[in-house]
């Protein structure tokens, strides 16, 4: 049977056999690292696409067709069209910060891939706080945000830039609660724990409606914290033309536009690790013979399948809601999204103390 | 109180935006609900809309008469000036002097498809067409004159 496991085994007994242990280290970074960027590459290619027909199937179009089979081709040939492109940078722009603002924003990608479990046994690094790094990490994009916007010196950057701040360091808030309901039932931070705890059914299922819930306002908090429709302000073409990447062009912009893509592919593959098991086959109970048959389907597929369903539920939020405006926004945040995840997760501890949950 | 209007708000706006989703996830499972015309591919499948507008044109019968009495109702609710009418007088079998077109000078350069003058004819000579593959190459081109050579009035229009 096809396992990523097997392939990173005999690789890594490979590179000791060979190689001296820190020269087999140092090759298993290189490996990860480009594994990483072609992953990063690849994602954007496909995730642009996949929102492009979404969004045309949703509104009744068709979408890109014409660039090779089906329009397959098109966010290739986009691509090549931003690498060739002039990288303008604005004359009274602050030059060091508005050439680092979409590096920060990328590498924020970056560091939050290193504890996501792909396939069983295959994660970058499993760390036991992975849930806490995460939170942690996924908060830093904030910062390359306001550094596009204020090194900018456009107005339309620095309102984008600002709402973003505003909208992120709120709705982290109900994202982390969110989290930290899975957290309350599974007992650990570890990314690997959390996916073993889910072996006798994931815990959408197991953790009853208060789960239920912590997934829809989980959904609707990292639909904010990635800047996307419903809660776009801090692009609003309509009001701000696009926000903290007005000034941005070439390669650049397509760094911030791979950036967005990235970041939706990773609370993505967090949502789907916390709340449907992440690689965990779809087991339910002691049903020995249908847990053995869905053991079949290579871990790595489960998890790409979990990750690109929620992917998509995001997309069709996004073609579906009006943009909100910026008081309606944090008034969403404060008034019903945080009090409703606070009693939820004491909902949740009770639940959890009391063993109610399957 | 409070707190029950708060629970009816969150469940009328959960509901809401569930009814939404479900009409954009009915589209998206119902490709057969696409409206894209691939347009150069399907020049000769064309569907265009009954309204849209696209050209004013003065239809012909068989017999190469129109309807067009030469009132210059058109020529003046023109906002822009898009139609001229050029009136000559005819005699009649009878011997009466009658008035009628020479040529209605149309200019297509000119025309937004206001549709006023279609409104105002009296005698519903004149229509809009839903063409719209109008490029040329040469300006010139885009004035037009709507009556046919050697065309005549039909009988028993006044």
């Amino acid at each position: 049977m096809f396992s990523l496991e097997g392939i990173t085994t005999s690789v890594q007994d490979w590179l000791f056999m060979k190689f001296n242990p820190t020269m087999a280290l140092a090759m298993e970074c290189v490996i990860v690292i480009l594994l990483s960027i072609s992953l990063f590459a690849l994602l954007g290619l496909v995730l642009v696409l996949m929102e492009r027909k979404v969004a045309a199937q949703i509104q009744i179009r068709l979408g890109p067709n014409r660039v090779g089979p089906g329009g397959m081709f098109q966010t290739v040939a986009d691509t090549l069209k931003l690498i060739m492109k002039e990288g303008l940078v604005p004359d009274k722009a602050d030059k060091l910060l508005f050439n680092l603002a979409p590096f920060v924003v990328m590498m924020v990608g970056m560091l939050l891939l290193a504890p996501i479990a792909f396939a069983k046994n295959f994660q970058i690094w499993d760390i036991n706080i992975g849930v806490l790094y995460i939170s942690a990490v996924s908060s830093l994009s904030v910062i390359g945000i306001l550094m596009a916007g204020w090194a900018s010196n456009n107005k339309y950057s620095l309102l984008g830039a600002m709402r973003s701040g505003a909208q992120i360091v709120s709705y982290e808030l109900s994202a982390g609660f969110a989290v930290l309901t899975i957290v309350v039932l599974t007992g650990s931070l570890q990314l690997s724990e959390i996916v073993k705890a889910q072996e006798n059914g994931w815990w959408i299922f197991k953790g009853h409606i208060p789960a239920l819930i912590a997934f829809v306002l989980y959904i609707i908090a990292v639909t904010a914290e990635t800047n996307r429709a419903p809660f776009d302000l801090a692009e609003a073409e309509s009001e701000l033309t696009a926000g903290f990447h007005t000034e941005y062009s070439g390669m650049r912009f397509a760094l911030f536009f791979l950036a967005e893509y990235i970041n939706i592919f990773i609370v993505c593959a967090i949502g789907a690790t916390l709340f449907f098991g992440g690689w965990m086959p779809l087991h339910i109970g002691n049903w020995e013979a249908f847990n053995h048959i869905m053991d079949y389907i290579p871990s790595s597929v489960w998890f790409m399948g979990k990750t690109f369903f929620l992917i998509f539920l995001i997309m069709w939020f996004r073609w579906t809601f009006p943009r909100l405006r910026v008081d309606q926004l944090l008034n969403l945040e404060w008034k019903y999204l945080l009090p409703i995840s606070l009693f939820n997760l004491l909902l949740v501890a009770v639940i959890a103390i009391l063993g109610w949950h399957f | 109180m409070f707190l029950k209007e708060y629970i009816s708000d969150v469940v009328n706006g959960v509901s809401s935006l569930l009814k939404g989703m479900r009409k954009t996830g009915y589209y998206f499972t119902h490709p057969k609900e696409i409206i894209t015309e691939q347009y150069p591919d399907n020049r000769a499948t064309l569907l265009l809309s009954e309204r849209f507008k696209g050209e004013v044109v003065m239809p012909h019968d068989a017999n190469n008469e129109h309807t067009c009495t030469g009132c210059t109702a058109c020529e003046l609710a023109c906002p822009n000036g898009t139609i001229k009418v050029v009136t000559k007088f005819e005699f009649s079998a009878d011997g009466k002097k009658k008035k009628a077109i020479d040529t209605l000078v149309y200019r297509l350069e000119l025309c937004t498809m206001c549709n006023l003058c279609i409104v105002a004819c009296p005698s519903d000579a004149i229509i809009m067409v839903p063409n719209f593959e109008h490029s040329v190459f040469d300006r010139t081109k885009l004035t037009k004159v709507l009556n046919q050579p050697g065309s005549k009035i039909r009988e028993g229009i006044e």
